[in-house]
């Protein structure tokens, strides 16, 4: 039988097992639309902007390990979607986002909403695909599924022409794909994996670095029952959080420029540091040249070869998922006779409890004001530490990641990368959709949360029960904390004036507000929030306008020239 | 993308450590391969001194020649990252071994009176052909490694030359060294 292009489109989402769309429908994809809206399977969420949609899809994969979609038209519906595929392609999220094209014979030709779709996301995906002809278009759909999910993950755009969509032709999905040019090693070497357990077993002082590829590729499992056979001292960067148990003894917090005391002084004087689905990032190791120490040796273990020996050169090299190198390396453990050296070990835990004895993450409880980080700690206590939490990008999200403490993969949903503002509204939709019943927040702040505003009407539309916890301190607080810390406390543009009442808004779109302005409201406040269990609360925190993220590494400075809170 | 400094100088080591090396890539002959290999290069900062590209003798892979300059780590990144490119099947370092490279080169220059005679002695000590003559200009065709190129310009005078055009080198390797999937 014969179908159109528009239909092959739906039929490969089946096909997938593709629970939601997210998109905006426009002239280029109205065929799409039309044959989603004749079958029931696959459900369109329909969203206010397109950077919403992407970001939602992203939100979904990120919360549930499937593969994420979403669907937009061509030119404007294009380059709104591209904030939120950068944002996917610098976490690694596999998506598939499919973009209508103005018909194959007015490319090249400035018709009306047309623009070079492919040529305007290159950067920013895995891959993408112009589809030119409608035989070719069922097998590029099935690519796309495929090369977003394996080895390293990443957006994958369709690009699709009108006219593809109504011409016709025999369909059938593809099982399998096989591409000559895409093999990702996925098997790390057993050579270096002998090497690295040998190292590791060998260590005086062992430090465990955990990343985002940890989460992505479920490894967190392995991770854990790697480090506590071990008994070493474990951190995850932002992107890793929940990889390791947050509420773990062997844990010490999250490394890096907003990271804790003690983690980032055994990340420079560990003699062996294993990096497991991290990549050595700049907020993370700040300073390459500092972090160098030549009696410090680096395993790596990552999915993709161009992560290693990019930014710091490393010892022994693993490339293959994570999860399968960590169950390799647990055998060998396992398997050998040799331990750990126990009196290097207490040695190097007395020291790192030293470095804890800073309490870096201490702050002022008895302040009048509302402290932002007290408020994290509430919503810890509350939701049981069991929420899902997505966040958007400033001090909040700081906040957020040292002070809510996640002991499970997949539960912490931030723009890690990119450093995306308005990333955490709409990722939240995603997150309940595919987690209907789950308590999910989102830690935001005043000027985060009014870049993707407008999703608190789809949220009305589609009946979900997010959280929104504003940090409210009327700043674009990570800005001006960078101004006061680097440029003589001038605060241009960072006050943001004229807000808007953000409870009459949050009614407005038909959802609950709150306004809390007292330290010894919040709690109260979070309470009968979260008993609302079908209705969405936006919680506004009147939160100290002064307050800073400690500790912190100055850009360009070395891990260990932190700045710590002053003396309280 | 950053076009390479002037080229006799940068064939030699350039900045501390940094050497020119030629890649050889295999790429499947799909619209877009090309800008998406050149886009990787400038959004990285990587440095291209050649690119040439055409289809092999199979049809659905084509095979490009680029000439870069880097530093060791630089140079494995660079592969890396193009493996790394869906569309690319294979990468090989030529000057990692025995190799041989070649480039063509079409030059106009002016040819008039006495010169005429010393501008074909020189064609001939460097093996190039006269393609074209007019009563003022001959349009010569030279082949060679790209030095050898650069040490003919340098030799004529460089008012004479109306118009130069350069492939960019093609390399391959020497013997059995055989790049194919
Ligand atoms: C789209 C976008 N634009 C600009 C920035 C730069 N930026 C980083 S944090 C920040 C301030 C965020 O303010 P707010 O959401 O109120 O959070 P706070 O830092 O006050 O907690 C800005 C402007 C960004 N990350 N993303």
């Amino acid at each position: 039988m014969q179908l159109t292009g528009a239909e092959i489109v739906v039929r490969c989402l089946q096909e997938e097992g593709v629970e939601y769309v997210y998109g905006y429908p426009g002239g280029s994809v109205l065929n799409i639309y039309d044959e989603l809206h004749k079958q029931e399977k696959v459900k369109h969420v329909l969203v206010r902007h397109e950077q919403g949609a992407v970001h939602a899809a992203d939100g979904y994969s990120r919360s549930s390990q499937k593969t994420g979609v979403a669907l937009v038209t061509s030119g404007p519906g294009v380059t709104n979607a591209v904030t939120g595929i950068a944002t996917a392609y610098m976490d690694s999220i596999p998506l598939v986002v499919l973009s209508g094209q103005v018909p194959t014979h007015y490319i090249g030709q400035d018709a009306f909403q047309e623009c070079d779709a492919v040529g305007i996301t290159r950067p920013c995906v895995k891959h993408n695909f112009l589809v030119k002809d409608v035989k070719d278009l069922a097998a590029t759909i099935k690519k796309a599924f495929y090369l977003a999910a394996t080895g390293r993950p990443g957006p994958v755009l369709v690009d699709i022409p009108k006219d593809v969509t109504q011409a016709k032709t025999a369909f059938s999905y593809p099982r399998t794909v096989a591409l000559r040019s895409y093999n990702p090693v996925t098997k790390g070497h057993s050579g270096q994996i002998k090497k690295a357990v040998q190292l590791l077993l060998e260590a005086k002082r062992p430090m465990v670095y955990a990343g985002g590829g940890v989460v992505l590729n479920n490894a967190a499992p392995q991770l854990t029952r790697l480090v506590r056979s071990l008994g070493y001292p474990c951190t995850t960067t932002l992107m890793g959080l929940g990889g390791f148990p947050g509420t773990d003894p062997q844990y010490t917090g999250m490394p890096g420029m907003h990271g804790t005391y003690e983690t980032n002084m055994a990340m420079q004087h560990c003699d062996v540091l294993i990096a497991v689905g991290a990549r050595f990032d700049d907020r993370v190791i700040g300073n390459p040249s500092h972090f160098f120490r030549a009696d410090r040796k680096i395993i790596h273990i990552d999915i993709d070869p161009s992560s290693i020996s990019k930014r710091v050169k490393v010892d022994v090299p693993i490339v293959g998922y994570v999860a399968d190198v960590l169950d390799e390396m647990q055998k060998l453990i396992d398997g050998s006779p040799q331990r750990p050296d126990a009196a290097a070990l207490k040695a190097w835990w007395a020291e790192i409890k030293e470095w804890q004895g800073k309490e870096c993450l201490r702050y002022d409880r008895g302040s009048a004001l509302i402290k932002p980080q007290f408020v994290v700690e509430k919503l810890y206590e509350i939701t049981g530490g069991d929420a899902f939490i997505t966040s958007d990008v400033g001090q909040h999200q700081m906040w957020a990641a040292q002070y809510y403490k996640f002991d499970q993969p997949r539960r912490w949903i931030n723009s890690g990368g990119l450093g995306t503002m308005g990333f955490g509204l709409p990722a939240a939709m995603g997150v309940q959709m595919v987690n209907p019943g789950a308590t999910v927040a989102c830690v935001t702040g005043e000027a985060s949360i009014q870049m993707c505003i407008q999703e608190l009407s789809t949220c009305k539309q589609y009946h979900l029960p997010i959280k929104l916890v504003n940090l409210n301190n009327r700043y674009l607080g990570m800005v001006r904390q960078w101004q006061e810390f680097f440029y003589g406390n001038r605060y241009a543009e960072s006050y943001v004036d004229a807000l808007p009442d953000f409870v009459k808004l949050a009614e407005a779109y038909g959802h609950v507000g709150m306004k809390i302005e007292k330290p010894g409201d919040v709690e109260g406040a979070l309470r009968e929030a979260f008993k609302l269990k079908e209705r969405l609360v936006f919680m506004d925190f009147i939160t100290d306008q002064t307050e800073n993220v400690f500790p912190m590494v100055p850009g360009g400075k070395g891990l260990t020239e932190m700045i710590l809170a002053e003396e309280l | 993308m950053r076009i390479a400094p002037p080229r006799g100088a940068a064939r030699r080591s350039g900045e501390r450590g940094n050497w020119r090396h030629i890649l050889s890539i295999l790429v499947e002959n799909e619209a877009g391969a090309l800008s998406r290999i050149s886009g990787l290069f400038s959004a990285r900062g990587y440095n291209i001194e050649s690119l040439t590209v055409a289809p092999t003798e199979d049809p659905t892979m084509s095979r490009m020649t680029i000439v870069t300059i880097g530093s060791e780590d630089v140079i494995e990144q660079i592969t890396k990252q193009l493996n790394k490119l869906v569309e690319v099947v294979k990468v090989v370092d030529l000057t990692e071994g025995n190799h041989i490279e070649r480039e063509l080169m079409l030059v106009k220059v002016r040819a008039a009176g006495k010169d005429r005679d010393e501008m074909k002695r020189l064609a001939d000590i460097f093996r190039g052909r006269i393609l074209d003559v007019t009563d003022k200009s001959y349009t010569i065709e030279l082949t060679g490694t790209g030095s050898k190129l650069d040490a003919f310009l340098q030799a004529i005078e460089p008012g004479v030359i109306l118009e130069t055009v350069r492939t960019g080198a093609s390399g391959i390797g020497r013997g059995e060294r055989i790049l194919r999937v």
